[in-house]
């Protein structure tokens, strides 16, 4: 019987699916948690039948900071690694319209990953095992017109991954941070993405699984990504500003 | 979002709707009207095209499997090959596998595909003891052979147009090995391939190529394959990589004289009259998956599949009649396979009925659809059906002489509002 466990936070995106099968494949038990309880056992039974592991649910909203503590304290088992998979896009122009959307974008993209993560870190210093996968965004490189308002929660959350990953190192605990560019997922559905530049979230799933066991620090889904975001953010200002990238 | 069938024809503009959850499906598609639930689009023709396609692809979860009886209960977006990989090192197969692994449990149900083992076995559906169907108002009723049955027989076989399937309970089978024990027997006419279909009855899995090529005293000569699970208790399973067919061959490569070679060099690679061999259950069942994207090995238009069913006493001579008509006609199918079915259903709209089916390939061109008109009336004069999930192009005469049942189909959809919602091309075309 295996007794690794594996907290994964958001377990109902897409990109939350994909990466616990490919944990749940290579004998990982899983603690799924997100709002949407129904929906999450259906996904806890879809993993328990397919891969014969243990699958456990539980409640947790990213912007109910106040619960992070007692929600973490309640879980059934210590969880050997976190995968932070919890994110809201929402609509930039509505966003910039009305305080309440942006502040839930910050909300959960920004404050509820560090109140949660916090928790995290302390846990893992004390027992001094454990890793934590944050998923950032590429729309955190640099701020722009079209999404700024999650680009920038993603920015913070990118910074603060740096710096929990240089605290933890210290400690032997690994922190990796992951930009997927565009992916398939039901949050970019309809949208037109160009398809030599979209991953599947089994495809982040797995990258997610080798990036944890490669201990790496910061990995893009397709490599292009990387070269990509470098030209982005080398664009002067007095010219990124005139575009409309 | 331009959308065809696995047939690629016709080809028309779509909108896309994707499955999110069983709580928002209706507030997705109310107010749309015509829409049609769509699974892994390997249906030939229009019967999953509408202005509003309902992808049910990403409803792929599995929900209970109990290993007692061996009974799985998942959502309708599941396909075959992951029931394969999930429970084939396990033990379990399915009951019943069209000659593809790549169909959704919604799409099976819907279309009531038949196997190699339909003369045994039956259609897809008689394994299915329960589903969740959300009608055209939203509510969602559960459908078995003794609650909702009117919806049960519906909706088995009935090309989505009774609601949306959203999950299913099936019983898969114990089997005792991945491995195959199959048997080739060489007929050099029709009248031998009848008898050996009788000959090897016993045999759970049988289906047979036949030559349409061959002429005069060879009429209908071809390969009789058989089969059964062995008993080794072993299973491996591995699911074969994939080809991909990475373009479209240009048509003119696929022309009367190549299918006479291919059919020529195919009928004499068996030497023996009889050849016993062991395979594995994706040559076996699946030999085509292992080419992703073969439909494009028919060009641009893709191949148009044409496939009856003749009841068992007029199943001989029609089927000599079809033959000997492609040939005067001087149009060649690449591929005929022939498969004897047992008993019929009860489902309203499902296709095989006792006898004998044929399935022919076709490439598309300008005779082609006079064709298949004058073959429609041979069979149904004779009785016979045309396949659904395979049609694009019946006319709606033809279809109420074969699908006797139709009118109470018709009434049903009627009665619960379906056709107001859950129209396709198809639909359309047979006003159902």
């Amino acid at each position: 019987m295996n007794d690794r466990w594996l907290l994964i936070l958001g377990a109902n995106s897409d990109i939350a699916v994909g990466t616990a099968h490919q944990f749940a494949s290579n004998n990982w038990n899983l603690m799924l948690a997100s709002r949407n309880l129904s929906n999450l056992n259906k996904m806890a039974s879809d993993i328990k039948i397919k891969h014969n592991v243990r699958v456990k649910t539980f409640e947790f909203d990213a912007a109910a900071f106040d619960n992070h503590k007692t929600f973490y304290q309640k879980l059934t088992y210590k969880p050997n690694g976190v995968v932070l998979a919890f994110g809201y896009l929402g609509d930039q122009e509505t966003a910039q319209n009305d305080f309440e959307e942006a502040k839930k974008s910050l909300d959960v993209n920004y404050n509820g990953a560090v109140s949660i993560l916090e928790i995290v870190a302390d846990d893992f210093t004390e027992r001094g095992e454990g890793f934590i996968a944050g998923i950032s965004s590429v729309a955190g490189e640099r701020g722009r017109q079209e999404n700024y308002i999650y680009g920038s929660a993603k920015a913070g959350f990118t910074a603060y991954l740096s710096g929990l990953r240089q605290r933890l190192f210290k400690k032997n605990i690994h922190v990796l941070t992951i930009k997927p560019g565009f992916v398939k997922t039901k949050m970019t559905f309809g949208r037109d993405l160009p398809n030599i530049l979209t991953a599947s979230p089994e495809q982040v799933g797995k990258a997610i699984y080798k990036g944890v066991i490669k201990q790496k620090n910061v990995i893009y889904v397709y490599p292009v990504w990387r070269l990509i975001m470098l030209v982005i953010r080398l664009i002067p200002e007095p010219i990124f500003k005139r575009l409309d990238l | 979002m331009k959308t065809s069938g696995w047939g690629r024809y016709p080809v028309i503009d779509s909108e896309v709707v994707r499955y999110n959850s069983d709580d928002s499906l209706f507030e997705n598609i109310d107010g749309r009207n015509p829409v049609i639930p769509y699974g892994f689009g390997r249906s030939y023709g229009d019967s999953a095209l509408s202005d509003t396609i309902l992808k049910m692809r990403p409803a792929k979860r599995m929900l209970h499997f109990d290993p007692e009886n061996g009974l799985l209960t998942c959502e309708a977006g599941v396909l075959l090959s992951e029931i394969l990989e999930t429970f084939l090192p396990r033990g379990w197969f399915l009951k019943v596998t069209p000659g593809t692994k790549y169909i959704t449990i919604g799409g099976a149900i819907a279309s009531d595909v038949h196997g190699k083992n339909h003369h045994q076995y039956g259609a897809f559906s008689e394994y299915v003891s329960e589903f969740s169907l959300m009608m055209p108002n939203g509510s969602i009723k559960a459908c078995s052979r003794t609650k909702n049955k009117d919806l049960f027989y519906a909706t088995c076989g009935g090309m989505g147009l009774t609601g949306i399937i959203l999950k299913a309970t099936i019983s898969l089978q114990s089997v005792q090995s991945n491995t195959i024990v199959q048997q080739t027997i060489k007929t050099a006419c029709l009248k031998e391939i009848f008898q050996a279909f009788e000959e090897y009855y016993n045999e759970p899995y049988s289906v047979a190529w036949i030559d349409c090529t061959a002429t005069g005293s060879s009429l209908g000569r071809g390969l009789l394959n058989v089969g059964h699970f062995k008993e080794d208790h072993k299973f491996e399973y591995k699911a074969p990589g994939k080809l991909n067919m990475p373009l479209k061959l240009p048509g003119f490569l696929l022309n009367k004289w190549s299918i006479k070679l291919f059919n020529q060099l195919y009928y004499q690679k068996n030497l023996k009259s009889e050849n016993r061999s062991e395979t594995t259950v994706d040559s076996f069942f699946y030999p085509l998956d292992i080419l992703k994207n073969w439909n494009r090995l028919y060009g641009e238009e893709g191949p148009l599949q044409y496939q009856f069913v003749l009841p068992k006493k007029t199943s001989f001579d029609g089927i000599k009649e079809v033959l000997n008509y492609l040939q005067k006609k001087n149009m060649y199918s690449s591929l005929g396979v022939l498969k004897l079915f047992g008993k019929e259903n009860k489902n309203l709209l499902s296709f095989p009925m006792e006898g004998y089916t044929l399935a022919l390939d076709f490439k598309v061109d300008d005779k082609i659809f006079q064709i298949l008109d004058d073959l429609d009336k041979i069979i149904s004069g004779l009785g016979g059906r045309i396949y659904l999930a395979k049609d694009a192009r019946m006319s709606v005469e033809i279809f109420n002489t074969g699908y006797s049942k139709a009118k109470e189909f018709r009434s049903i959809r009627d009665q619960y509002g379906m056709n107001k919602i859950f129209n396709s091309l198809q639909s359309n075309r047979l006003n159902l």
